[in-house]
């Protein structure tokens, strides 16, 4: 980009695309925020009247509203802590030298390549099913009485369906930056007489600072919007225990079939995006700085 | 103390023999230089005594005790790498005492070390800085100062001057052998650059392909080799080799001729007739690359200015007292 020319030549070569992006995101945007005005019923088409805020005092002052804002942030934490924190140490197992490991790398990261839908239902039915999953098998293997999941502890079911599916994700960034971790350091650390402990926390773990930042963040836009895996399992239920703000969008428009409303949850879910992302940046984005 | 003795020591990765039997005795407070072509082993033969391989056979001795089977950290040795290896997240000062923090020293004591060694290596006014803040020659004296601060029984140099421009490396070759002097400790340094060799060394070891080639001080090397590769590879320009009828009158299968040893005369003096290919020409020295038919090519060196130019036609007199003979397996021959 050294000359006019050139510059005149990128700019007009980039407008085709940026252009595109732009409408791409501009019209659903313009569209929602057009609809989250009006009083819209996909049961009685035709009557849309102009109703100012009222489709946001409607969706904010619903009880569900806070208990799947509760719900989301709930999901979104415990997932985050459990792909990390199981994450770390299989990177660490991964990275070691043993025989068959780019099979064993593979068969890692292979949950990451199953559709949610296919991966919740394969959890609901074969291992979690209080009757003929196999968790209620091992149970009653041992004498116990097996867990109703869905049931019992709904929430928790979907966590740890969504943090299997997003282990290999965390896992996979870790491993990359381990093994770009530089071979002489540790030996520097090794001659500095650090014991593997110590390595780990003064020279390991500094090093994944930036990856675990990666992670963070963009697990954190998908986990913001789980649906499949609670729309195959729970169905948002027991009550509200397994409902989300993605989940109760998705039931104000397709099961009370209230476009108004569902399009003032939407950018309220922008909002509570955007405030996540502002916090989360604050936390742990100044790691990103080189 | 630090007197290091090798005793027979192998390495081999697999089939493959890096180090073929390394017999070496280096004395307490001496600067030693391991030098050779890349791929020779001397990095092998560092890391060996450092601890982070382990042998395949023979011992190595620190101060009379076999530490083959002791873990690096306890061999009291310190090691400067090749690429610093710094930890990029510590500070200065996070970086020299972290072996101290590791050895279990209380903070103040830790402290007072740390800033000893910044103060020996002009680093005090940066002490608080990260690694990546710092010049290339500043990150190198902060490795510098990482190995110097645990007092160890001696350092473990490992091309530490390769990643630095031409002139830093002269400084720093000259702060680094200033330095051993002043300490006493013990020095072994590994380099594939001979006049670092020369200069910084109180003995220097040749390896050739997993061997020792010759043992001694710079000057013994440089005068006595005791193979055609030492001859070769200590000296530059390189020696000058002559094989058939010249070599032959002197009783040897190759002749060895230094390019500062060949005496310079015009066309018809006597000794080797050549035509100069290309003349160098720095103020200080001139080297003349000369084609001298059925002896080779051979590489003159004249102290000063001299002005011959390419085409001239000249002959080269070798000094009879500094040839080097060497029989048909390539070992000097003496006497």
């Amino acid at each position: 980009m050294a000359t006019r020319q050139t510059q005149v030549l990128a700019r007009s070569l980039l407008t085709p695309a940026v252009g595109l992006l732009f409408i791409w995101m501009i019209v659903p945007l313009a569209l929602t925020i057009y609809f989250s005005t009006l009083r819209y019923s996909l049961l009685d088409p035709g009557s849309e009247v102009f109703v100012g805020l009222e489709n946001f005092r409607y969706f904010l002052t619903d009880p569900a509203f806070l208990a799947s804002l509760r719900n989301t942030l709930v999901l979104v934490g415990s997932v985050l802590a459990l792909t990390i924190l199981l994450g770390i140490p299989l990177a660490l197992l991964l990275d070691q030298p043993v025989i068959g490991r780019n099979f064993v790398r593979l068969m890692v990261i292979a949950p990451f390549f199953v559709m949610p839908t296919v991966s919740a239902l394969v959890w609901k039915n074969l291992l979690m099913h209080p009757v003929s999953g196999l968790f209620a098998w091992l149970a009653t293997l041992f004498g116990l009485t097996p867990i109703d999941w869905f049931n019992d502890v709904p929430l928790f079911a979907v966590i740890l369906i969504v943090a299997w599916q997003w282990l290999p994700f965390a896992t996979l960034i870790l491993l990359t930056a381990l093994q770009s971790l530089d071979e002489e350091q540790k030996e520097a650390a090794e001659m500095d007489g650090a014991s593997a402990v110590s390595t780990f926390i003064y020279i390991t773990l500094p090093h994944l600072a930036r990856p675990i930042t990666v992670v963070i963040l963009i697990e954190t836009i998908f986990l913001l919007t789980v649906f499949a895996e609670i729309f195959v399992t729970t169905g948002g239920g027991p009550g509200l225990q397994t409902t989300n703000i993605a989940f109760l969008i998705y039931a104000q428009a397709l099961i009370q079939f209230d476009v108004g409303s569902a399009s003032a949850g939407g950018l309220v879910a922008v909002v509570i995006a955007n405030i996540v992302a502002f916090f989360l940046v604050r936390i742990v984005g100044r790691n990103l700085e080189a | 103390m630090g007197q290091i003795t090798l005793q027979g020591v192998q390495k081999s990765f697999g089939p493959v023999h890096i180090i073929k039997g390394a017999d070496l005795d280096i004395a307490d407070g001496s600067f030693v230089v391991f030098v050779g072509p890349s791929g020779c082993g001397k990095t092998t033969l560092l890391r060996l005594i450092a601890g982070l391989e382990d042998v395949s056979g023979g011992s190595i001795l620190i101060d009379g005790k076999n530490v083959v089977d002791t873990p690096p950290a306890k061999r009291g040795l310190s090691m400067v790498f090749q690429s610093y290896a710094l930890y990029p997240h510590m500070s200065v000062r996070g970086n020299i005492g972290f072996g101290l923090k590791m050895a279990g020293l209380p903070r103040d004591e830790i402290n007072r070390k740390v800033e000893g060694a910044a103060a020996t290596l002009n680093l005090t006014p940066y002490l608080d800085r990260k690694p990546r803040e710092l010049s290339g020659g500043q990150r190198q004296r902060v490795a510098i100062g990482r190995a110097i601060v645990r007092e160890p029984k001696a350092f473990l140099f490992d091309e530490p001057l390769s990643n630095l421009d031409a002139a830093l490396r002269v400084q720093m070759r000259i702060e680094v052998t200033r330095l051993q002097k002043q300490l006493g400790t013990t020095a072994i340094y590994v380099t594939h650059d001979q006049v670092e060799a020369m200069t910084m060394a109180d003995k220097i070891v040749v390896l050739n392909g997993g061997k020792i080639e010759q043992y001694g001080s710079p000057l013994e090397l440089y005068e006595r080799p005791a193979n055609l590769f030492v001859a070769g590879f200590i000296g530059s320009p390189k020696m000058n080799f002559v094989t058939g009828e010249p070599a032959l009158q002197k009783g040897a299968a190759t002749i060895g001729v230094r390019p500062e040893h060949l005496k310079i005369e015009r066309d018809g003096a006597g000794g080797w007739l050549g035509t100069i290919t290309v003349a160098e020409h720095l103020g200080s020295d001139t080297f003349l690359y000369v084609d001298a038919g059925p002896i080779g090519m051979l590489t003159a060196r004249y102290i000063g200015e001299l002005s011959l130019h390419a085409g001239d036609r000249v002959s080269l007199v070798p000094d009879p007292a500094r040839i080097h003979r060497f029989d048909n397996s390539g070992n000097a021959l003496r006497g």
